[in-house]
């Protein structure tokens, strides 16, 4: 009765179809909404004649890359128009899997509209703003990845933000006492693996609710390390534990020489490389090894994984213990890769906003670099606030990255997938 | 030569219950073997512990002759038994060739998954055995029938020679089952065994060419399907005659109570669940809506009871629109709901019985006086009812929990029957549940029939819908295909519609007429 499946199926994908037909007509609308936004609040705002100039150089001089000066009202106008066309192709055809992709386009355009709104008339530092994007979304994409070590695996980590803290005072104390950055680095790493493996004998061994193991980890991170810095470190005759030392800059050749392109990418601490290494790395490790299918069946469906013969609680243990050490090294950045020394709280929620840029990137890695580099963007923006003449204030500007999010999560543009199982203990019997 | 399987002596306590008790099995090379018994009887226990799931507390397992220590599934997989689970044990995001591999991976160096020649190893397979499986679907896209097949791929892949199936038709339409059974059979001309779980005494004698019934933990019997017949297995299988036809008279409908009219529901993705359905139940009939699981039933029956918004159409029940009401006050209407999931939805289980039974009166008279409730009217009134509902209970003060799933579903019945109503939709309402109890349930639905209540019945079991439904009415994908006479109907005629084939009437009357002609004979 093989006519019975195949009508099956056409049915079910029917009903697929108009469920896709929806989000496709939602997401067009949100284009042309990008489009119309410009057309009404960014162009009637600006003079015709009056020009936009954008510096090309992060240090802000113009010996390598010209300044870019154009027209502000025409280039509006070009990315409206641009915008409204992707959006009616959206809404009558659809851009079916490079969905995602355009999505991004459609961002970076709107957000190039506004600087350009923003700048008119004026200069900005464009080369000098995503420099630092790029930079402060190391940290977030790094917690981001934790994040999905975890998850993946089944156990949420809400606990990124205590590691990383408690890595960044590890690593101080040692890259100081040792007077080696290597040292250091290792040892905010082990911290974070034995973070890790503490939230996952919480979690997987005594079935503690994983939302309380991570908090209770983040307090007491916040407090250890707080007690013992302003008790020791930040003191006068112990300062000798607050100097490790910074990792240098790292001007890859030829590549850090291209103009504009450059200075933003191939000139930075070896942060930055790490960060692009990893997100290749875990993509690669997750979707096309055994680790990756194992680990993600043990998040998906742990029963499914045990009945194969897949040992799901060693599997959660090595996840998390993965996941601490990224977020160990993620901690490193903030004391060796960003100031050099250690200051209390000095992640400053940058683990949670990790968290966000994970389930903003759908739980997959360069999905997460993407959210990390917006969310890094607007980091940037709101700094660079006061140098741009816009009414807005600069607690604005670092708020729209998390409104978006929440409108993403509200579900606009489709729920994403997290894994099925997760922040359930499996039990065997 | 040794037997394929032998077990010796299987015992399994866990706390309170015997679940088996020195159960003796053995399975031939090439036979399928049906294990028969009751919901709760200890047949799937059983298996878990040949499976490695569980760890017996004494007996001993032989594969070919070989004693086997089993420890967890590998070791099982090893020696060649392989289970296919009642619940499929698949990752609905993964394709189908990565739940096939996952546990025992194609890999190239490095770890690096062989996703092609692992997909063309499952093409070989399906091949040889007509599974007719595409590797490259996801799990989450394909019909429950299929996704049964890659349960079976799972198995022929890692070379299983003895394969447990753990209830393999509760989801399938007759004819998928038929299906089923032709595969069962190209398996066994391959050379493999089958140990085939299951409670429904037609597969066992249509299939297995032996028979061992489990009863309460233990083996009452060993047979064949030409040795015995239905009656007898029916009797071995409870432990006393069993009436298996339900005694019901003609039924006399009245007016129409409840009515459905171009009825439309989404369900929790957004997905059109309810695609315009549109019926009517008079008083004093059954009307009983057929399908397979997650053809729209659960999304319907939330609707009409109010748990559900529906998106477009209208409800009405005595005459009053309850399309967009409240569930308290469909209720107070008169309507009463047996829902498709009685731990979740049906009973707070860790109240005790008594709280249970004014779980819809509670804030009425004599329950409650203005803000107070009343403990000693509530209390009697789940004495009176834990008596004439015969809720086996050593206390109506013990927590719902604590009672077994017949008995839970008792103390819905008593509650939703205990006040006067005139519209009763009841989901699955023996799902899960021993003969015992499902006797005393359909007997409880027919009276209150009789008594002129109209009454929508939802099942997925096909036998339930034939035994006490006046009215069939089929559903496939959301939509209402047909409503049937059951004197008209026929398990083929309506196992077609279940498949969304709408038979012609000439088909139809081939197909009745082959029903009358068995009748005679």
């Amino acid at each position: 009765m093989t006519t019975t499946t195949d009508a099956q199926i056409g049915q079910k994908s029917q009903g697929i179809l108009k469920l896709e037909r929806r989000r496709r007509i939602t997401m067009g609308i949100l284009f042309l909404a990008a489009a119309v936004f410009i057309w009404l609040v960014f162009a009637t705002d600006v003079e015709p004649g009056v020009e936009t100039r954008f510096m090309m150089n992060p240090g802000g001089g113009s010996a390598e890359a010209a300044d870019w000066v154009f027209p502000s009202l025409l280039y509006l106008n070009m990315i409206a128009g641009i915008l409204s066309l992707l959006g009616a192709f959206q809404i009558i055809r659809g851009f079916g899997k490079y969905t995602y992709g355009v999505l991004a386009l459609v961002a970076i355009l709107f957000i190039f509209g506004f600087l350009t709104w923003a700048t008119a008339g004026g200069q900005t530092n464009l080369a000098g703003l995503l420099r630092v994007m790029v930079v402060r979304a190391v940290p977030l994409t790094l917690g981001a990845m934790s994040g999905i070590l975890c998850e993946r695996g089944g156990i949420i980590n809400i606990a990124i933000e205590g590691m990383m803290l408690t890595s960044a005072f590890i690593s101080t104390v040692f890259a100081s006492l040792f007077n080696s950055l290597i040292v250091g680095l290792l040892a905010g790493i082990i911290a974070g693996g034995l973070m890790g493996l503490i939230h996952g004998w919480l979690s997987i061994k005594y079935k503690v609710n994983q939302i309380i193991s991570g908090t209770v980890i983040n307090i007491f991170a916040t407090g250890i390390t707080s007690y013992l810095s302003s008790r020791y470190i930040q003191k006068v005759e112990f300062q000798y534990l607050n100097e490790p030392g910074m990792f240098p800059q790292i001007n890859v050749p030829v590549l850090s020489k291209i103009p504009f392109i450059g200075p933003i990418l191939f000139s930075h601490n070896m942060y930055v490389f790490a960060m692009f290494f990893f997100v290749i790395l875990l993509t690669f490790m997750l979707f096309k090894t055994r680790w990756g299918l194992r680990l993600r069946s043990v998040g998906e469906h742990p029963k499914a994984a045990d009945t194969l013969g897949i040992n799901v609680h060693r599997t959660q243990y090595m996840a998390v213990i993965l996941g601490g050490m990224m977020a160990g090294f993620g901690g490193t950045y903030f004391s060796l890769g960003s100031s050099g020394r250690f200051d209390e709280v000095m992640t400053a929620g940058r683990g949670f906003i990790g968290l966000a840029a994970m389930i903003f990137g759908n739980w997959h890695p360069v999905g997460s670099m993407g959210a990390g580099l917006l969310f890094g963007f607007f980091d940037s923006l709101s700094a660079k606030a006061s140098l741009l003449q816009v009414p807005i204030p600069s607690e604005f500007i670092g708020m729209a990255p998390y409104l978006a999010t929440i409108i993403v999560l509200a579900g606009v543009i489709g729920r994403g997938h997290a894994p099925a199982a997760e922040g359930e203990p499996y039990e065997k019997e | 030569m040794a037997p394929v399987l032998e077990l010796r002596g299987i015992t399994k306590r866990f706390p309170g219950v015997l679940a088996n008790d020195h159960i003796d099995l053995t399975v031939e090379k090439g036979e399928i073997h049906a294990l028969l018994g009751e919901n709760g009887a200890g047949k799937t226990t059983l298996m878990n512990i040949l499976y490695g799931l569980y760890h017996p507390d004494e007996g001993e397992i032989f594969v070919n002759g070989q004693k086997l220590d089993v420890h967890s599934p590998i070791d099982a997989i090893k020696s060649g038994v392989g289970m296919v689970h009642q619940h499929f044990m698949l990752v609905p995001v993964f394709t189908v060739t990565e739940n096939v591999m996952l546990g025992e991976e194609y890999v190239k160096a490095g770890g690096v998954l062989d996703r092609t020649k692992a997909a063309n190893k499952i093409r070989e397979i399906s091949n040889i055995y007509k599974l007719d499986i595409n590797p490259d679907a996801y799990i989450s896209d394909i019909p429950v029938g299929m996704q049964q097949r890659v349960e079976i791929i799972k198995l022929l892949f890692r070379e299983a020679n003895i394969l447990i199936m753990d209830e393999p038709t509760a989801v399938l339409t007759p004819q998928e089952v038929e299906e089923l059974f032709k595969i069962m059979h190209t398996m066994i001309e391959q050379g493999k065994s089958i140990i085939f779980i299951t409670h429904k005494l037609g597969e066992v004698m249509d299939i297995a060419d032996r028979i061992t019934v489990i009863r309460g933990g233990k083996v009452v019997g060993s047979t064949t399907p030409a040795e015995s017949d239905l009656n007898d297995l029916a009797s071995m299988m409870v432990g006393r005659d069993v009436n298996l036809e339900v005694e019901k008279s003609e039924s006399v409908p009245g007016e129409v109570v409840f009515e459905v009219e171009n009825l439309k529901v989404l369900d929790s993705v957004g997905a059109l669940a309810v695609n315009d359905m549109s019926f009517k139940v008079h008083a004093g009939e059954v009307l009983g809506i057929a399908g397979v699981q997650g053809n729209g039933q659960t999304e319907l029956v939330r609707a009409i009871t109010g748990l559900l918004q529906a998106v477009d159409g209208d409800v009405r029940l005595c005459g009053h629109n309850i399309t967009h009401l409240s569930p308290r006050k469909i209720t107070e209407i008169g309507s009463a709901h047996i829902p498709e999931d009685r731990q979740k939805d049906g009973l707070v289980l860790g109240f005790p019985i008594t709280d249970n039974l004014v779980l819809n009166t509670y804030y009425l008279e004599p329950n409650s006086k203005s803000i107070w409730m009343d403990q000693k009217s509530i209390n009697e009134n789940g004495k009176k009812l834990v008596e004439s509902f015969d809720i086996r209970t050593p206390s109506p003060f013990v927590p719902a929990r604590n009672l077994s799933g017949g008995n839970q579903q008792k103390v819905i019945v008593a509650r939703e029957f205990s006040r006067p109503i005139k519209f009763l939709v009841a989901s699955q309402p023996t799902r899960g549940l021993d003969v015992g109890s499902i006797e005393f349930i359909h007997k409880r639905l027919i009276e209150k029939r009789d008594d002129g209540c109209a009454i929508l019945l939802v099942s997925t079991e096909l036998d339930e819908i034939m035994q006490l439904s006046d009215r069939i009415a089929v559903v496939y994908r959301g939509k209402l295909l047909d409503i049937l006479d059951a004197k008209n109907a026929t398990k083929e005629i309506v196992g077609l519609l279940m498949a969304g084939i709408i038979p012609s009437e000439e088909e139809k009357q081939k197909l009745l007429a082959k029903k009358k002609q068995i009748l005679i004979t």
